[in-house]
């Protein structure tokens, strides 16, 4: 019986040893996951010059234009509070729309643009039919302006 | 106590009970897949709408969801099998988690596998190194470790106790695949993967999302159990309940 209090303990300080590892892991990750940068990051220098960097925030109505040689795509990326120009040069995703979100991957250009090879569509996390939504939708817009005064930070 | 657990956990009593719940989960399996498909390709929308307007192909999350959610449980219920051998010194517990392993090895390699075909027509590629995604391929190399460390080891006793630690340890992975999308504050949740969030999922597609996770429970059942006998007759063929087994079936 002492044997198997033994290896109880033993795996209990195993699974207590990996569950703080893990809380540890996440807390740090908290402040440190650069899996995007916002915009507010990009104007505030953080983001890495030079390098290739991922840009994520939601794509300003309004904004979307095509060149003249039919290819090159520009369209503002903000995160409510700043905004950087984004050229990319390629076919958009399916879900790729103005006000939606969108990650970047490219370099800044010296002319503060930032130059995509890649650019995803994010969505969300909704899935309703049209006619749901649409519902969904006014009573949505209803609360936001009740709460159009509490500016929110970046997107989800 | 009026029931003696104990006795379960031998591997000659749970052989003819496993034996006899296969039948039973093949059922369950095909039933609830049937319904869950069928409610799931002619019962839902085939255009979403609002904010995020997937068109047919969102039908996906019908597997990709599921399997996900089986890949982290599997790997959970891998873990519990594998710490109560380490405890209790039970054989049938280490064989139990030796027969789970493929089973969530299959299910994580499904949801990663239909998370790219999703992903190529709805955000644009078919693999990005986002937190949700990288942790998900983690995990799916955490159960090819356990399987390969147990093989790798020629004695089966020593085997089961390694290849629990390294499951133990690997436990880390299913908290970190959880918030990797769902931290408590959102705009600390740089990813390109969605958040998670049943209450803002259509009746029927749940309905039909639920039905195809319960498909796969069952459908993890049977195939752990019908692994878990081929696992008792190898370690047990020295034991005589197995010779005569075998006996048996050869003279009928």
């Amino acid at each position: 019986m002492k044997a198997r209090k033994k290896r109880l303990a033993f795996v209990g300080l195993a699974v207590i040893g990996v569950a703080a590892a893990s809380t540890l892991a996440l807390t740090a990750l908290k402040g440190n996951i650069s899996y995007f940068f916002s915009p507010s990051q990009v104007i505030a220098n953080e983001a890495p010059q030079d390098h290739v960097f991922r840009l994520g925030g939601l794509v300003t109505e309004g904004t979307l234009r095509r060149e003249g040689d039919g290819l090159t795509v520009r369209f503002d990326v903000t995160d409510n509070a700043e905004t950087v120009k984004v050229a990319y040069e390629g076919i958009l995703p399916d879900l790729f729309s103005e006000g939606k979100g969108v990650v970047a991957r490219g370099k800044l250009g010296p002319d503060g643009v930032f130059y995509a090879e890649e650019v995803l569509a994010k969505h969300d996390e909704e899935y309703m039919p049209p006619e749901v939504a649409s519902t969904l939708k006014t009573a949505h817009a209803e609360g936001v302006a009740e709460s159009a005064t509490q500016t929110s930070g970046a997107p989800n | 106590m009026a029931l003696n657990w104990f006795k379960f956990a031998s591997p000659a009593t749970f052989y003819p009970i496993a034996g006899r719940l296969i039948p039973v989960f093949w059922i369950l399996t095909l039933l609830l897949l049937a319904i869950g498909l069928y409610w799931g390709f002619f019962e839902t929308a085939s255009q979403l709408g609002g904010s995020n307007p997937q068109k047919e192909y969102y039908r996906i999350i019908f597997i990709h969801v599921p399997s996900a959610w089986m890949s982290m449980w599997l790997y959970i219920v891998m873990v519990a099998w594998a710490a109560i051998g380490l405890i209790f010194n039970t054989r049938l517990s280490f064989m139990m988690a030796n027969a789970v392993a493929p089973t969530g090895a299959i299910f994580t390699f499904l949801a990663l596998w239909t998370g790219a075909f999703w992903g190529r027509p709805s955000w644009g590629t078919y693999w990005d190194w986002d937190p949700r995604l990288t942790s998900e391929l983690v995990l799916f190399f955490m159960y090819i470790g356990y399987m390969a460390l147990h093989s790798a080891i020629d004695d089966t006793r020593r085997a089961d106790r390694a290849s629990a630690l390294l499951a133990i340890v690997g436990l880390i992975m299913v908290p970190v695949i959880f918030w990797s999308i769902n931290c408590p504050d959102p705009n600390q949740c740089a990813a390109l993967h969605q958040r998670s969030n049943l209450t803002r999922i259509d009746g029927n597609i749940l309905f039909s999302m639920l039905t195809m996770t319960l498909a796969f429970w069952m459908y993890s059942f049977a195939t752990t159990f019908m692994r878990l006998r081929g696992i008792i007759l190898t370690r047990e063929a020295e034991n005589t309940w197995v010779q005569d087994l075998l006996n048996a079936r050869g003279r009928t």
